[in-house]
């Protein structure tokens, strides 16, 4: 039986790491991530959970540290933002080389510089190559939702992948909204417990994790990764089936709003979907045949599944929370860009930047990319494909 | 019982095995094994290698040297990566999710690069932290995996290849970092600075203190690099000799605040002695640069006389 409550974003993060109640969470502060520590630290001090709290002294310790404690044997998890993932950086790469199933909350922020606290996703968008999955949430239940899945998905031996649930700084993490929570034994059910094959504190097989691995093995075991994150897909999909059968509610790769017989789709992630379904509303009462796909698995990218939902729209629009500065749009674009393409989709395609350090995406903005859509449907052409939503400009 | 280095060798298996890639001559593996030898025949570790010679040497997949189970993952953070190993282990014993009657032992080893200089911050914060492991420093003043540039822990004057010994910089212009002392700074239960010396009494009986003292210790221990110093291979032991008798490289530990010196050269010998047989302080012996041995000399003594201070400001 679901429990009704009123949570912020980082209220229901922490909610659910106290549930899973990880072996070892090792955290620096760091806004708009803070609150996810700081609850989670007032649940150990409480005696609430069973895990071992490290205070490091630097996200790159924070990440290290998760990944000693999951090789060690233990789950592990951590979260950050913005500049802090910049500072894992190079153990982001490490956690998922070494195959192991850490889970960090993202609540996201514009990467440095200059110095800005608020939303965008330039830190997510500079580690998605990393090997890391990464889920995007539309609001507080889809990041509780999404961490509650995670370790049935990294955890799963053909993935065996650090994974990152992101959701948008300030906007979700800070907002409280209404939420559906599960009991703690429910939970507790769901995730199971963690029982890795090898592991360093199993003194009856001491392992070596980390080598010196050169030209004759790295591109092997680098295709490993890749071919686990392709077996990402369909453990996603099946935790999803699992998660829908217990709670109800149902996730997929993507959410498809109003899109069967639309016209005329914004692609986008995380909290911008639903002030883009709010706008969808509004144009399907005047008749007018607008629909959205908000992704939530980011990577793996679900890119014949991406193309196929897209393939009978006329025009598309892909918003960008991150700009790639290359002259050429913003990294989902290219990803639902290169999806149709090798799907053989002809649809005129146009990447919209937004919302860059937490700029405001109104309902006004959406509506006038929709506005710019059905110019495109009229004749099918795309002047410029890299545009900028909200961007203040000087009158020329 | 005491000290037998014989006994130790033929009855304690090592843990640190052969077929490992380091240079003939080199300072750290003797260090290493006779360390890993400290532990009790029962006991489990976990050891963690910050990048540099000795993880590049010792564990090029799919071979490994180590006979416990060991974690490298960047140079930077041996001392973080191995306090979420020691977390683990605290969680999953108090959880019963490992065996009651069996001990894991942390210990870190990292080169002087990977603890003086880029992972200092690492290092301090599991040491502040309190995880209960030993983080062994194998000090060969310079950073030698990169082909020796210089580190905090270069001594002055010393030739690197990124403090050269030109025609108008005579090497590196900086004195060394005390690292044995900031360690101290942070209120260790034991800090120690040792070296392979006198059948390795020294090492062995610091080392078993380091382990066995429950919360966060360090060793800093003098590696001398047949490469990067200039000395011949069969001269290892030598080099530690001459290190520790002109008081270049002073044995003490710091138990709970307390300096302890645990060897005083019966006569000092002078730092040329120290300094001649190397190849990096060639330059320092021309005519003309004897200003250079003399300053050396000079801080060789003030840093003897400093601690000689604490040993007795902390015994009183």
């Amino acid at each position: 039986m679901s429990i009704r409550e009123r949570l912020s974003g980082n209220e229901a993060a922490a909610t659910a790491m106290k549930q899973i109640n990880p072996d070892v969470v090792a955290a620096f502060p760091i806004t708009p991530s803070t609150e996810i520590p700081q609850y989670f630290s007032t649940f150990v001090a409480n005696g609430d959970v069973d895990t071992e709290f490290v205070a490091v002294e630097s996200e790159h310790s924070a990440m290290s540290a998760c990944i000693g404690a999951e090789a060690a044997g233990a789950r592990a998890m951590t979260a950050t933002s913005a500049n802090g993932l910049s500072l894992m950086w190079e153990m982001i790469y490490i956690a998922s080389s070494l195959r192991l199933p850490i889970v960090l909350s993202l609540v996201n922020r514009a990467v440095s510089g200059p110095l800005n606290i608020h939303c965008d996703h330039s830190d997510a968008m500079g580690v998605r190559d990393a090997g890391w999955i990464m889920l995007f949430s539309e609001n507080n239940q889809e990041a509780y939702d999404n961490t509650l899945m995670a370790h049935r998905i990294a955890e799963n031996e053909n993935v065996l992948l650090p994974l990152m649930i992101c959701q948008d700084g300030f906007i979700t993490s800070h907002s409280i909204e209404n939420i559906e929570l599960e009991e703690d034994s429910e939970v507790k059910k769901f995730v199971g417990e963690y029982h890795p094959k090898h592991y360093l504190l199993n003194d009856k097989e001491p392992m070596a994790i980390g080598p010196l691995d050169l030209q004759g093995f790295l591109f092997e075991h680098k295709a490993q990764q890749a071919e686990a994150m392709k077996a990402a897909k369909n453990v996603i999909l099946d935790v999803a089936k699992d998660f829908e059968k217990w709670t109800g509610r149902h996730y997929g790769l993507f959410e498809e709003y109003m899109l069967d017989d639309c016209e005329m789709a914004i692609v986008c992630m995380n909290s911008t979907a639903g002030t883009t379904k709010a706008v969808v509303n509004d144009l399907r009462k005047k008749g007018i045949k607008a629909g959205l796909l908000k992704i939530r698995v980011y990577r793996p990218f679900p890119s014949e599944e991406v193309a196929k939902a897209l393939k009978d729209i006329k025009a598309v629009a892909v918003l960008d929370k991150a700009d790639s500065l290359n002259a050429m749009g913003g990294a989902l674009f290219q990803d639902v860009a290169s999806s149709m393409y090798v799907a053989g989709n002809q649809v005129p395609m146009v990447n919209y930047v937004y919302g860059i350090g937490g700029r405001d995406t109104t309902t006004k903005d959406i509506e006038s990319v929709y506005t710019d859509l059905a110019e495109i449907v009229k004749d099918g052409k795309v002047e410029n494909p890299y545009r900028y939503l909200g961007l203040r400009r000087e009158e020329k | 019982m005491p000290y037998n280095v014989k006994e130790i060798v033929a009855n304690k298996p090592s843990r640190f095995t052969e077929g490992h890639r380091m240079c003939a001559g080199c300072g750290a593996p003797p260090v290493a094994r006779h360390i890993m030898r400290a532990l009790k025949e029962e006991d489990h570790a976990v050891v963690a290698n910050a990048t540099g010679c000795m993880e590049v040497s010792t564990f090029i997949y799919p071979y490994t040297a180590w006979t416990d189970s060991f974690i490298h993952t960047a140079f930077e953070c041996a001392g973080a990566t191995l306090s979420g190993v020691e977390a683990a282990y605290v969680s999953m014993k108090k959880q019963g999710k490992l065996p009651e009657d069996k001990h894991t032992k942390f210990i870190a080893f990292g080169g002087d690069g990977g603890t003086y200089d880029i992972g200092l911050q690492s290092l301090s914060g599991a040491m502040e932290r309190g995880h209960d492991m030993t983080y062994v420093c194998y000090d060969n003043g310079a950073y030698m995996n990169t082909g020796i540039q210089r580190s905090s822990a270069t001594p002055k004057f010393a030739d690197t290849t990124t403090s050269p010994a030109g025609k108008v910089i005579p090497g590196k212009m900086q004195s060394r970092k005390d690292l044995a002392k900031v360690m101290a700074g942070h209120h260790l239960p034991y800090v120690a600075q040792t070296a392979a010396f006198m059948n390795f009494k020294d090492l062995y009986e610091k080392a078993e203190k380091a382990i066995y003292t429950e919360g966060p210790t360090f060793l800093n221990v003098l590696s001398p690099c047949p490469r990067g110093w200039g000395y011949a291979t069969e001269d290892l032991m030598l080099i530690n000799k001459l290190a520790i008798e002109t008081c270049y490289w002073p044995l003490y530990e710091v138990v709970d605040g307390v300096y302890h010196i645990t060897y005083k050269p019966a006569k000092k010998l002078p730092i040329e002695e120290f300094l001649k047989p190397q190849k990096r302080f060639k330059h320092m012996f021309k005519p003309g640069n004897e200003w250079m041995i003399e300053e050396f000399q000079k801080e060789v003594d003030s840093r003897w006389q400093e601690l000689l201070d604490l040993e007795e400001m902390t015994n009183k």
